[in-house]
């Protein structure tokens, strides 16, 4: 899969073209909206109340929509400047900044309730210009959210980091500017549904939340005592215990799958 | 730009800058927009605002009005005081013209109500 943040920075890269796709291509939208809505759910802000959210690289405004949606406020910063005239056309609520996250959120202390990013903070890890430190800059962006929210408020971070490495690279610095928490995987038996949130709380450590489809997965690989005279006796592929541990581990892929009923596993009649 | 996220806004990020704030406004295009008025919202944000900032504000690009100076101490039931806080937070929108810095003096753009807080790579 190409990455978007190999082929130009992100100033450039969101261009008219790319930002026109963030209003007319269903998919990217879908996608966005759900990764929004997760966000605002680790969120975990005070119900029925309306609060104040920052959305780091807010581009065209999908996510804002989506807090609107949950009746709060925003303010959206973004490098992009194509993206934010989208967000400008589509007459969001929420107010926009153009604004580099490697520069730092520049904000009075304590201003936001709460934070979201969608997509955005994997940018961090490039180098785009000579004068660019992707440690620092990850580091003054942290620290300077960190100051802007209110004590007890938290920040969720959705991003596709390219390896391990840049996983760990992201997290120690959110530390290092005073955060707790960690990352949360959703559904990490999917490669296309698998997700990553930062999730970062300023007021002591809580137990983070369980990632979505991760229910029953073990730490290890499971196993099983090969029974050979039972192998010998049945093809393995056709049993009704194999075709159901199938579907199972494909439900959590988040693929479609057939319900289960008592004709799964059944041979069909010999006329078919 | 509604004044609200003025009244967040710094300039900190600029190196050498310790406070920067609050950011002087040079409006050149002021639009009032009619939003729904959300007295939650708006009584849980008076204790965050810094009202003489939003006071100044206001003052400094024509739209006032009726403003008080101070907030109230009974602001929550004071409905007719948080409607009129509503219309200066949410409502103004400065759409073209200048931040400034009150330190550095640094101006940044505001062009179709987005202002460009971008820095050159020797500001930071």
């Amino acid at each position: 899969m190409s990455r978007p943040e190999h082929i130009a920075p992100p100033e450039i890269f969101y261009n008219e073209d790319e930002a026109k796709k963030y209003t007319q291509n269903s998919r990217i939208m879908e996608i966005q909206e759900q990764m929004s809505e997760r966000a605002i759910e680790l969120l975990l802000l005070p119900e029925g109340a309306p609060s104040l959210v920052l959305d780091i690289g807010c581009g065209s405004g999908i996510s804002g929509s989506i807090l609107e949606e949950n009746g709060h406020y925003w303010v959206g910063m973004d490098i992009s400047s194509a993206m934010l005239d989208v967000a400008v056309e589509r007459e969001v609520e929420g107010d926009l900044l153009l604004t580099d996250m490697g520069q730092g959120c520049p904000f009075r202390a304590g201003a936001f309730d709460g934070a979201i990013s969608i997509s955005a903070l994997q940018w961090l890890c490039n180098a785009d210009k000579s004068h660019h430190r992707p440690v620092q800059r990850l580091y003054k962006f942290f620290s300077t959210l960190f100051a802007c929210l209110s004590r007890s408020a938290r920040a969720v971070l959705q991003f596709y980091p390219e390896n391990g490495a840049q996983m760990e690279l992201v997290t120690s610095q959110a530390m290092k500017a005073g955060f707790f928490g960690g990352v949360v995987v959703d559904y990490p038996n999917s490669t296309k549904a698998k997700k990553f949130y930062l999730v970062l709380m300023t007021g002591g450590s809580v137990a983070l939340p369980k990632g979505l489809g991760t229910e029953g997965a073990s730490d290890g690989v499971d196993y099983a005592r090969r029974d050979r005279a039972k192998n010998l006796r049945k093809p393995l592929k056709s049993v009704r215990s194999w075709i159901q541990e199938k579907k199972e581990r494909r439900r959590r892929q988040m693929k479609k799958v057939r319900p289960d009923s008592k004709y799964t596993g059944r041979k069909r009649c010999g006329r078919f | 730009m509604k004044l609200l996220t003025h009244n967040m806004l710094t300039s900190k990020c600029i190196r050498g800058v310790s406070v920067g704030y609050p950011l002087i406004i040079n409006a050149t295009e002021v639009k009032v927009n009619q939003t729904l008025f959300n007295s939650e919202f708006v009584s849980k944000l008076i204790p965050k605002v810094d009202w003489p900032v939003l006071y100044n504000a206001a003052e400094s690009i024509g739209h006032s009005e009726d403003l008080p100076k101070e907030a109230p101490n009974d602001f929550e039931q004071n409905e007719e005081f948080l409607k009129k806080a509503h219309r200066a937070l949410v409502e103004i929108e400065v759409i073209s013209g200048n931040l400034v810095c009150p330190e550095s003096g640094r101006k940044f753009p505001i062009s179709n109500g987005i202002p460009n807080m971008l820095l050159n790579e020797d500001e930071f």
